[in-house]
C-alpha cells in the first residue's frame, strides 16, 4: 500500500490551503502554488495528506492510492 | 529551400523525386518514385517498423512500434491522428511534407490506420499552411482506393495548439488547450477512443519501411538512430531550409548541406525553441544522434537547427524566445502563466543591463521550480531553453551589465498568433465540417 500526492495544474487556483495543512510535503512558489513532493507519502502523514486533498476548494489535489 | 547532403549515399529518401517546382508531387510521380504500396498485414508492419527502430519525429522521440502497438491491442475502435499543426516557429519540415510530398504521409497514415484498425484518419493540419492544405485536399481526392476515409481539420495557431492533448481536446470540440494527462491519447484520445497521433514525418517514414523493409531503413544512420531525418536548418547559414540527412552525419555536415556557415559561428540553438543552446565549437564536434546531442544536454526535438553567428547578440535573441515562449502560454497552470512571464521579463533586465547582481541566480531558481508542473510540457520546454542560455551567454550578461555589446539582433521568428488569442473565436472547433 502507497500513496502519492498529485496536482491537476489546471484546476488549482492557488488557494494555499494544502500547504497550510501539510508544509512537510507541500510549499508554495513565489505566486502562491504549490510545489508538492510527489515521491510516497510516509505513513504517519497519510491522514494529513488526506485532509489536505478533502480541503482543496478546486478538487486540485489528489493522493493516489494503490 | 530543400535539399539533402549532396553526394551522401542512399539520400533522399524521404525528398527523392522533389523538384524545385514548389508544386505537390502527384500520385504517379509519386508511385514513380516509391513504387507501389505493398500489402503487409498489421503484426508484419508493426514488427518490422520495430525492427526498423523507428522513433517519433514530433520531438517526443518516442519508438513508433510502442505506440502502433498500444493503440491496436486495445479492445476498442481506434483512431489515427496526423499531427501536422507544427506550431514551432522555427520548423519547416511538416510543412514541406504536407505541401509537396502529401502521397507519401497519406500512405504512411493508411498503413497506420490498418495497423491499429482505425476506420478513418484525421489530419491536423497547421493554421498558417494554406498550401499544405491544398496539397492535401487534391492529394485525398486522387486516391479513392484508399481502405478509409481521411478528414482534414485546420488547426488553430499558437504555440501549445499543437501539443497532443490539445490536439485532441480540440478534435472532440473543445479548445486547443493541452489538457490534465493521463488519460494519454493512446488511452483515450479522438473520440475518446484509443487514438494514435504521430508528426506527419514519422507516418511518410512508416510509408518507406512498409516499402523497402527495416534492413534498408537501416542502411543509413547509426546503430542507435536508424535511418534519415529531416532538419530545419536556419540562421546564419548560406542557404537556410530543410535538409535530408542521415543520423551520424557530424554536426558541420549538416551545416554544409544548408551552404555552410554564413559567418564565423557563436552557438547553435539544437532542437528548436524548447531546445539547448550548445557553443559552436562544442556543437561542431557533434553528430546527428541522439547519444552525441544527450551528452551537451540537447535532444533534437522537432529537427530545428539555429546557427547564431559571433556577430549576433544570442542574449538579446533568447530574451525575445523566452518572451515569446511566455506569450504562448495556454495560461491554464500558475507556474507556466505567472512563472514564465516573470523568467522572461527577468531575462530581458538582463538582455537590456538592467539586472540587479541577483537577477540570474533567481532566474535559475525559477527555473528548477517551474520545471514539470505544468499539464503540459510547456514549461519544461521554454526553462530548458533558458536554462541554457544563462549558461551559454554568461559573457554577453556580463557585457551587456557594463553596456559593452557590439552584436545585432538576429531576428529570430517570435510574432503570431496565441493560442489565448484564439480561444474564444476561431479555436472552437467542429470535427465533421470537412469530411471527405
Amino acid at each position: 500500500m502507497s500513496a502519492c500526492l498529485r496536482l491537476n495544474p489546471i484546476a488549482c487556483e492557488a488557494h494555499g490551503e494544502c500547504a497550510e495543512l501539510l508544509p512537510e510535503l507541500i510549499r508554495l512558489d513565489d505566486w502562491g502554488y504549490p510545489i508538492i513532493d510527489e515521491s510516497e507519502v510516509p505513513p504517519e502523514l497519510l491522514g494529513l495528506a488526506r485532509r489536505a486533498v478533502d480541503f482543496c476548494p478546486t478538487l486540485a489535489l489528489v493522493l493516489d492510492e494503490d | 529551400m530543400s535539399g539533402w547532403l549532396e553526394g551522401h549515399p542512399g539520400l533522399p529518401r524521404l525528398l527523392a523525386g522533389l523538384d524545385q517546382s514548389g508544386g505537390p508531387m502527384t500520385l504517379a510521380e509519386h508511385s514513380q518514385v516509391h513504387g507501389e504500396l505493398p500489402h503487409r498485414s498489421a503484426d508484419e508492419l508493426i514488427d518490422s517498423i520495430e525492427r526498423s527502430g523507428l522513433r517519433g519525429r514530433g520531438g517526443a522521440d518516442f519508438p513508433t512500434a510502442v505506440k502502433l502497438r498500444a493503440v491496436a491491442s486495445a479492445r476498442r475502435v481506434s483512431a489515427v491522428v496526423v499531427n501536422g499543426s507544427e506550431t514551432e516557429p522555427a520548423s519547416a519540415k511538416d510543412r514541406l511534407l504536407l505541401s509537396r510530398i502529401p502521397h507519401l504521409v497519406l500512405d504512411g497514415a493508411m498503413l497506420a490506420a490498418m495497423a491499429v484498425g482505425a476506420p478513418e484518419v484525421v489530419v491536423h493540419v497547421g493554421d498558417s499552411t494554406a498550401s499544405s492544405l491544398a496539397a492535401l485536399e487534391g492529394a485525398v481526392s486522387v486516391r479513392p482506393n484508399d481502405p478509409v476515409p481521411v478528414q482534414l481539420v485546420t488547426a488553430p495557431a499558437g504555440y501549445v495548439a499543437g501539443e497532443e492533448s490539445a490536439v485532441m481536446h480540440f478534435l472532440n470540440g473543445g479548445a486547443s488547450l493541452p489538457t490534465f494527462v493521463p488519460p494519454r491519447p493512446f488511452q483515450r484520445g479522438f473520440r475518446n477512443r484509443p487514438t494514435l497521433i504521430q508528426n506527419p514525418e514519422t507516418l511518410a517514414q512508416v510509408a518507406l519501411v512498409a516499402r523497402f523493409g527495416e534492413h534498408w531503413y537501416r542502411e543509413l544512420g547509426t546503430t542507435a538512430d536508424p535511418g534519415s531525418a529531416l532538419v530545419t536548418i536556419t540562421g546564419a547559414v548560406a542557404a537556410p531550409g530543410v535538409y535530408e540527412l542521415a543520423f551520424g552525419t557530424p554536426i558541420t555536415d549538416l551545416l554544409e548541406a544548408a551552404g555552410g556557415p554564413a559567418e564565423a559561428l557563436r552557438a547553435l540553438l539544437v532542437g528548436g525553441y524548447f531546445g539547448t543552446w550548445v557553443e559552436a565549437s562544442r556543437a561542431t564536434a557533434l553528430r546527428l544522434a541522439r547519444e552525441d546531442l544527450r551528452s551537451v544536454g540537447c535532444s533534437l526535438g522537432s529537427g530545428v537547427l539555429i546557427a547564431l553567428g559571433e556577430s549576433q547578440c544570442g542574449l538579446h535573441e533568447s530574451a525575445r524566445v523566452i518572451d515569446y515562449l511566455a506569450r504562448q502560454s495556454a495560461q491554464q497552470c500558475g507556474p507556466c502563466t505567472y512563472g514564465l512571464r516573470a523568467i522572461a521579463d527577468s531575462v530581458d533586465a538582463l538582455a537590456s543591463g538592467r539586472a540587479g547582481d541577483h537577477e540570474r541566480d533567481r532566474v535559475l531558481r525559477w527555473v528548477g521550480e517551474v520545471r514539470g508542473r505544468g499539464a503540459c510540457h510547456h514549461p519544461d520546454g521554454a526553462v530548458r531553453f533558458v536554462a541554457s542560455a544563462l549558461s551559454v551567454f554568461g559573457k554577453e550578461i556580463e557585457a551587456h551589465r557594463r553596456g559593452r555589446c557590439n552584436a545585432r539582433p538576429a531576428g529570430f521568428p517570435v510574432g503570431g498568433v496565441t493560442v489565448r488569442d484564439a480561444v474564444g473565436g476561431r479555436a472552437r472547433n467542429a470535427v465533421g465540417g470537412r469530411r471527405r
